[in-house]
């Protein structure tokens, strides 16, 4: 018997905040984002929408850049694709680079 | 001073400094929830505000903090479903009296943050938020408004709108779906007079930043009712979140405006609208209303609705100009 509720183990401990980084919800992925480089103009409408934060930016220099995706977390939505102005972002099939 | 998005950008380069909510979380791909939150926090940093955030059960909450993770680096809290008001006003609370004691700096700048879903708000924790704002405390109380009880498998709230098809209220031969008004939550809200509210959208970011400006400028409660697109059970592709949530503004679906303190603000004029049923045709969620026979006077009916709140945003408006109730 515990005495009083003190004394009742404290549980569900979560150790580190953001700790989700370690579940990598790209293998939900069934269509991946592409940039088309020449078509960015570095707008971030990508980085702003992306609901999941893998768009990744380059913010060293005076405007920040579209460098690419973290497919390690991206799930193919295509939200980026669909909010982006210059069709500088394609789909396509994960099926294509299974090889990787 | 309006936030820019580049200066955001700058701020928040996405794997050095987060936002508050990180990747790895659990919301179907395309899912409104999470932009709605990156949306408002962005700001309150942005501004230089700690947030500090407290959820109901629902959707963001339950993909967010699957145990053993978390996707939150920002303080967090969840309590239950109903209560995330009074949660938070506890919170703000025990955070005054700290600084009172000197155990946090006086200095120290707070953003606390609610975020719920719609059945957590207009239905079962109505009463909470009633006496949160009742009460004054300095929260903001995102709503993210996806028209049904999500988590759960889509049943429906006292937001789903008119027609729509849920598990609970389905369309079929005798039933259109949902028959009743959606309701008319900000008007709630406002009917506390010492509040600000608004609506909200994330296809127009600048009107959704300096609403969360606002509210954080606003020395009392506040409440951002946010159109958040379910991609999964309103039935349209992953990536239309933003696509619909424009059409919603285009059609007089969900009308950008704000109530400060009584004062009546329509944010944003399109100079011209698109009829309804451009919002409901791209929506599964819609498609069983939309075969029926009747379909054609429910729709027109529908259309005469938005109209006519339209008008009356604008009577509103014209009416309570400079009107401050306090
Ligand atoms: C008191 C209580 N009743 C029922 C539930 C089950 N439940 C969990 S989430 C949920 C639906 C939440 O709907 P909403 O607030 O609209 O958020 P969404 O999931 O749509 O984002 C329900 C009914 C609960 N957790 N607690
Ligand atoms: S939305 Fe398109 S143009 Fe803008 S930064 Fe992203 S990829 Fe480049
Ligand atoms: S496809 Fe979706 S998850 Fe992937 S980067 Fe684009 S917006 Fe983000
Ligand atoms: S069910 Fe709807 S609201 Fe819930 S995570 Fe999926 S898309 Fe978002
Ligand atoms: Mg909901």
């Amino acid at each position: 018997m515990l005495k009083g509720w003190k004394d009742i183990p404290i549980g569900g401990i979560i150790d580190e905040p953001g700790k989700s980084r370690e579940y990598k919800t790209g293998t939900w992925r069934v269509l991946r984002p592409i940039l088309h480089e020449d078509k960015c103009v570095h707008c971030m409408f990508c980085w702003l929408y992306c609901p999941d934060m893998a768009i990744v930016i380059d913010s060293s220099g005076q405007k920040p850049k579209m460098v690419g995706f973290n497919y390690d977390y991206c799930k193919g939505c295509g939200l980026c694709a669909d909010v982006c102005p210059t069709k500088a972002i394609e789909m396509r099939p994960e099926t294509e680079f299974i090889e990787e | 001073m309006p936030v820019n998005l580049f200066d955001l950008a700058k701020t928040f380069e996405t794997r050095a400094e987060d936002v508050g909510l990180v990747q790895g979380h659990r919301l179907c791909p395309g899912c409104a929830a999470p932009i709605v939150v990156k949306f408002s926090l962005m700001v309150a940093r942005k501004l230089g505000y700690e947030p500090v955030v407290a959820l109901a059960t629902g959707c963001l909450e339950v993909s967010t903090t699957i145990y053993p993770y978390t996707a939150w680096t920002v303080p967090y809290i969840h309590n239950a479903f109903e209560n995330s008001a009074a949660t938070m006003s506890g919170v703000e609370t025990a955070a005054k009296a700290l600084k009172k004691f000197g155990k946090i700096p006086q200095d120290k700048k707070y953003a606390f943050f609610v975020f719920a879903g719609d059945g957590g708000t207009y239905d079962i924790g109505l009463q909470s938020l009633s006496g949160m704002i009742e009460r004054g405390h300095k929260v903001i109380y995102v709503l993210y408004d996806n028209e049904g009880y999500m988590n759960t498998g889509n049943q429906r709230s006292g937001s789903t709108p008119t027609g729509s098809n849920t598990t609970t209220a389905p369309v079929g031969k005798v039933i259109p779906g949902k028959v009743q008004l959606k309701k008319n939550i900000v008007e709630i809200v406002a009917g506390h007079e010492y509040v600000y509210a608004a609506t909200a959208s994330i296809s127009d970011p600048n009107d959704f930043f300096a609403k969360i400006e606002k509210a954080l400028n606003f020395d009392g409660p506040s409440f951002i009712a946010a159109f958040s697109p379910c991609v999964r059970f309103w039935r349209v592709p992953d990536s239309a979140a933003n696509s619909i949530s424009k059409l919603a503004v285009e059609t007089k679906y969900w009308p950008l405006y704000e109530v400060d303190r009584g004062v009546y603000k329509v944010t944003r004029k399109p100079r011209q609208f698109k009829p309804l049923i451009e919002f409901l045709k791209p929506q599964g969620r819609f498609k069983p209303l939309l075969s029926r026979p009747d379909a054609e006077e429910i729709i027109n009916e529908l259309q005469e609705y938005v109209d006519r709140r339209w008008e009356r945003l604008l009577i509103l408006e014209e009416a309570t100009k400079g009107k401050y109730i306090r």
